[in-house]
This record gives structure tokens, C-alpha cells and sequence, in this order.
């Protein structure tokens, strides 16, 4: 578009502007990681590797990092069944209350995560009696997580048509080999994103983890909060998070380097 | 050679169909139809009504039994009494209204900090630049909520590199309330509102805003009348993320709000505290109503298909 060369450069700045402050927060963690303060003074009084030698010994961060790990790959295999499942029927079949199922997947995303968390909570221990445990809270991610598959394979399953699987059906291939041969294929990248999502969503749920996880049940996020007001504590809580953002850069790069295959129109 | 184009020509040749079990389950579905679709929708439907149906329509169904004040366990006794107390509650009037605000103002903060940023990656900025900016506003998303609530705790904290900043100034920084508050949440927030927005850009036709310029429109004509009402249902559908997001909050507050309290800590406290799950899911009853209050509202709009 035609702008003047002020209004260019105003928007240019606003947009450096807003990436400063989006940044600031996140290197001010960085730096505090390294700092001989335990009280987030800044500018830091010393530095010191005391805090990131601390992290990597501690019992309960490293325990927290598996739990959140298992928790997000069982989570994450079950969403990608359901929602997989789901997509094919809401895609390829008209059937009556076909909507309200649609709004069912994005309900337990949409509504916050206090109400979903309070609800599960209540259903797990009065109506079913069940103690809460790892268990509860991987159904508990699993359920929100279906989103995020659902997301990106009926999106797929809308580009793809059905053409491919008429012609593997009319040359004598049956359902399954079907699936097999012609449809998984086609879907691997849209299952691989949608899983990713929803792992990374598992991984950084707080809220309804809260409600759910059983005693001695702490995942990564619960480590954080439990010891993020403790003074002799916090410093590490900022090597963590630290070193998430690092390892967030990960998926970033897996997404980009699965979405650089679409051109970019204009 | 030629042998080997022999054996491959045998290979290709179509095998007899054997009658095992799959080829007569997949023959079956093959003619049926809705035996494939029962198949396929009974495993999801079941676990999501089951375990978020009946969880959530039996939390709203507590709202209306009550605490026995002795034992603290709950009676099944049909009263109105939590509905009315939190609708007549004075407490709960502040606290709804503060949480409305604040989900607008970090509404209001998070849309105008994103239409430039949004315009500037999909009209402005060479096609690798805006590669870059797509990576640099996707990043901080994959940063763990925690994580980034905990940077503005370190940063606006009384030593904190904010206070640093305005020293110099003789400026007293918000510390941590209701100001901290809104700045986090819009912090948090802000991707989810830029990327839509950036979406609904990218879908406007450069040749339409040529067209507008070569009618003689200056450029901000052409962005008012032409850009803005064809973005309006991306803008909506970013609100609702900030909007609804912000609305049922509670561990920012904790982390950055001192003492104010938003809905999502009333609901907490009366479960875990006061041990009061009838009055928490009566609460809890304010921001769904809310939400799809909101939802019905800007469904015309279309913004819904731009989540």
C-alpha cells in the first residue's frame, strides 16, 4: 500500500515500540536468572551461576518436569484420537446437531479455566468418588486439548476433499488401507501441528491442573507457583522459566518450518 | 534387468480379495454410511459428554443446593438463596463490575497496540521482514504463562526495573494492584489479538486499496472506509480471546494484583476457603453468562469463523 514516508515510519516504530516492551519483561527474567538478589532488585547487585547450578540439582523441579512431560504425552495421544475422529464426522457427514457438537469441542477452552477446573474437580471426587491423582488431570487436558487437533485437521480435511479416497476405494482399496495409504499421509502434518499445540497447551496448564492433580501431583507449572513466593526459591523459578522460553523456541521453529511450505499470498 | 521389471509387474498385479474380517467390516461401512459416522463420532462424544457435560451441568445444579453450616458437607435442599446473594450481594456488584473493566480496558489496550503492529506485518513490511515479525509476535505465545505473569512481577516489583526507569523522574511506578493488573493481562493476551487481526489484513486485496487511491481517497480514507469494516469481524474475533480470557483470570491477580479481587478469586476462595461449592458455582454462573452473552452479541457479525 501507498503511505506517506512519515506514516511509514510511524508505524514502523509502533511496531518497535510494542516488540521492545513484548521482549523487555522476558530479559529482565534472563538477567535476574544470574542475579545475587533473591528479591528481583534491579539493577542486579552481582551475578552469579549459583541459581542455575541450583536448578539443575533440584529434586522437585526435575520431577516436575517428567510429570508435566507424561501428563502432556497422554494427554496429547488421546486428544489426537478424539479429535481426529471428530473432524472426519463434523466434515465429511451432515448430520442433525452437527453445531451444537462443533460448540461442544470448544467449550472447555472457551469457558475459563476456574469453571472447567471447579466442575471436574466436583465430578471426579462426589459423583464418581474417585481420588484425584496423575489420572484425573490428563483427562482433565485431554478434554480441552481436542481443540487444538480439531482445529487443524478439519481444516486439512476441507482442503483435501475426497477425490484421492474415491479413486483408492474405486481401485478396490478397502476403509482401512484407505487410511492407510491415501488419507494418513495427507493428514501427518496437520496431526503433527495440531499435537504440538495441544502438547504445549498441556504443558503451560495451570489453572485446571490446580482443580485436578491429586496430593504429590505436581507438574511444571505447579512447581513454579508453589515456589515462586518463596525468597530462597525465586531465583530459581527464573532459571525455569529461563530455560522454557529457550526450549519454546523449538516448536516455533518445528511450526515455521511446516507452514514455509505455503507460499505467501497477498 | 528385465527380470527385475518382471517380478515388479507381478507384484503390481491386483491380489485376490480375501474374506478376513476387515475386508468385511471395511465392506459394511463402505455401505453404511452412518454406521461410519457412529463409529466415528461415539468414542469423542461420549468422553466430552461425559466428562464436560455432566461435570459442568452438575456444578450449575449445585449452585442451587446448599452448605450444611455444621458439617460443611452438602445438602441436596432446592434454594434459590446463593442466586440471590449473589445477585443482591454488594461484594459481588464491585467485584463483577471491576472485573468488566478490567477485561475492557485490556480489551481496548491490547486492540489499539495491535492494529498497527498488524497493519505494519501485512500491508508495510517486505515479504522476509514480515516472516520475522510473524516468529517475533509467535514467540512470547509459546512462553509459558507463568513464566511471563512471573517477568512483570520482577519488573514492576518496588526494586523492580520499572521503578528504575522512573526514578529519575520522581514518578512512583503502579506497583502491584488493579494498574498491574490490566498491564499483564494485556501482556499476555496481545498475540491472540494480533493474530487474527494480521489474518483479516492479509485477506484484504491490495487492488481494492489501489482502487480506493486511484478515486482520489487519501490514505487514511482508504483505511476507514474500506481496510476497517473489512477487518471488524478479525478485531472482534481477537476481543473475545482478551475479553473472555481476562474475565476468568485469578492467578494474575494473585501474582500481580495485591490485594483487588477479580470474579475467578471469588470462585476460588469459596471452593478451597470457605469449602462453599454451591455459593462458588452461583458465581461462576456471572462470567458464563457474561461470555455467552458476549458470544450471541458479535455472532452476527461473523467474527466467530476468524478465531
Amino acid at each position: 500500500m501507498k503511505l506517506s514516508r512519515v506514516s511509514r515510519g510511524v508505524l514502523a516504530s509502533a511496531t518497535g515500540v510494542v516488540l521492545f516492551l513484548v521482549y523487555v519483561p522476558l530479559m529482565v527474567v534472563l538477567v535476574n536468572s544470574f542475579s545475587t538478589s533473591q528479591s528481583l532488585s534491579w539493577p542486579p547487585p552481582g551475578f552469579t551461576l549459583e541459581w542455575w547450578a541450583k536448578a539443575f540439582q533440584s529434586q522437585g523441579a526435575l520431577e516436575a518436569v517428567g510429570t508435566s512431560v507424561q501428563v502432556g504425552i497422554i494427554a496429547t495421544a488421546v486428544a489426537l484420537i478424539l479429535g481426529t475422529a471428530i473432524s472426519f464426522a463434523l466434515q465429511r457427514f451432515e448430520f442433525f446437531g452437527r453445531d451444537a457438537v462443533s460448540l461442544l469441542v470448544i467449550l472447555p477452552i472457551a469457558l475459563p479455566g476456574i469453571i472447567t477446573g471447579i466442575a471436574l474437580n466436583n465430578f471426579f471426587r462426589t459423583i464418581l468418588g474417585v481420588p484425584l491423582s496423575i489420572w484425573t488431570v490428563v483427562i482433565a487436558h485431554a478434554t480441552f486439548c481436542v481443540v487444538t487437533v480439531f482445529n487443524n485437521v478439519i481444516a486439512r480435511l476441507r482442503r483435501m476433499g475426497t477425490s484421492l479416497e474415491e479413486a483408492s476405494a474405486d481401485l478396490g482399496a478397502g476403509v482401512w488401507t484407505t487410511f492407510r495409504l491415501i488419507t494418513f499421509p495427507q493428514l501427518r502434518s496437520a496431526l503433527f501441528a495440531g499435537g504440538l499445540l495441544a502438547f504445549a497447551l498441556s504443558f503451560d496448564e495451570i489453572i485446571v491442573t490446580t482443580f485436578t492433580a491429586g496430593v504429590g501431583v505436581t507438574t511444571l507449572p505447579i512447581f513454579i507457583l508453589d515456589n515462586m513466593f518463596r525468597p530462597a526459591q525465586a531465583p530459581i523459578v527464573s532459571v525455569i522459566a529461563v530455560v522454557m522460553i529457550l526450549v519454546s523456541i523449538v516448536p516455533i521453529w518445528v511450526a515455521q518450518r511446516l507452514a514455509g511450505n505455503e507460499k505467501v499470498v497477498r | 534387468m528385465t527380470s527385475d521389471i518382471t517380478s515388479r509387474r507381478d507384484a503390481a498385479a491386483v491380489p485376490p480379495i480375501r474374506d478376513t474380517a476387515a475386508r468385511r467390516g471395511s465392506t459394511f461401512l463402505t455401505a453404511h454410511p452412518r454406521a461410519r459416522l457412529w463409529l466415528l463420532l461415539s468414542a469423542p462424544l461420549t468422553w466430552l459428554v461425559v466428562v464436560y457435560i455432566v461435570a459442568l451441568v452438575a456444578l450449575l445444579i449445585t449452585a442451587f443446593w446448599k452448605v450444611d453450616s455444621f458439617t460443611g458437607e452438602i445438602q441436596i435442599d432446592w434454594t434459590l438463596d446463593n442466586i440471590v446473594t449473589v445477585v443482591t450481594g454488594s461484594l459481588y456488584h464491585v467485584v463483577t463490575l471491576r472485573t468488566l473493566g478490567v477485561a475492557l480496558a485490556v480489551t481496548i489496550i491490547d486492540i489499539a497496540l495491535a492494529l498497527p503492529i498488524a497493519f505494519y506485518m501485512a500491508k508495510v513490511a517486505s515479504p522476509r521482514l514480515q516472516r520475522i515479525l510473524v516468529i517475533a509476535v509467535l514467540m512470547p505465545l509459546w512462553a509459558s504463562y507463568l513464566v511471563k505473569v512471573y517477568a512483570w512481577r520482577s519488573v514492576l516489583s518496588g526494586e523492580g526495573i520499572l521503578q528504575w526507569v522512573l526514578n529519575p523522574f520522581g514518578i512512583e511506578g503502579p506497583g502491584y494492584g488493579i494498574t498491574a493488573t490490566i498491564i499483564t493481562l494485556s501482556y499476555l493476551w496481545l498475540p491472540y489479538v494480533i493474530l487474527p487481526i494480521y489474518a483479516g489484513l492479509e485477506r484484504v486485496p491490495d487492488s481494492l486499496i489501489e482502487a480506493s487511491s486511484d478515486l482520489g481517497a487519501k490514505s487514511w480514507s482508504s483505511i476507514r472506509l474500506i481496510v476497517f469494516p473489512m477487518i471488524l469481524p478479525a478485531i472482534i474475533a481477537g476481543s473475545i480471546f482478551s475479553f473472555c480470557l481476562s474475565l476468568g483470570d485469578y492467578i494474575t491477580v494473585n501474582i500481580v494484583g495485591g490485594a483487588s479481587q477479580m470474579l475467578g478469586n471469588l470462585v476460588y476462595t469459596n471452593v478451597g476457603t470457605a469449602n462453599n461449592l454451591p455459593l462458588a458455582a452461583a458465581v461462576a454462573l456471572i462470567p458464563i453468562v457474561i461470555i455467552f452473552g458476549y458470544l450471541f452479541t458479535v455472532r452476527r457479525t461473523g467474527a466467530l469463523d476468524n478465531l
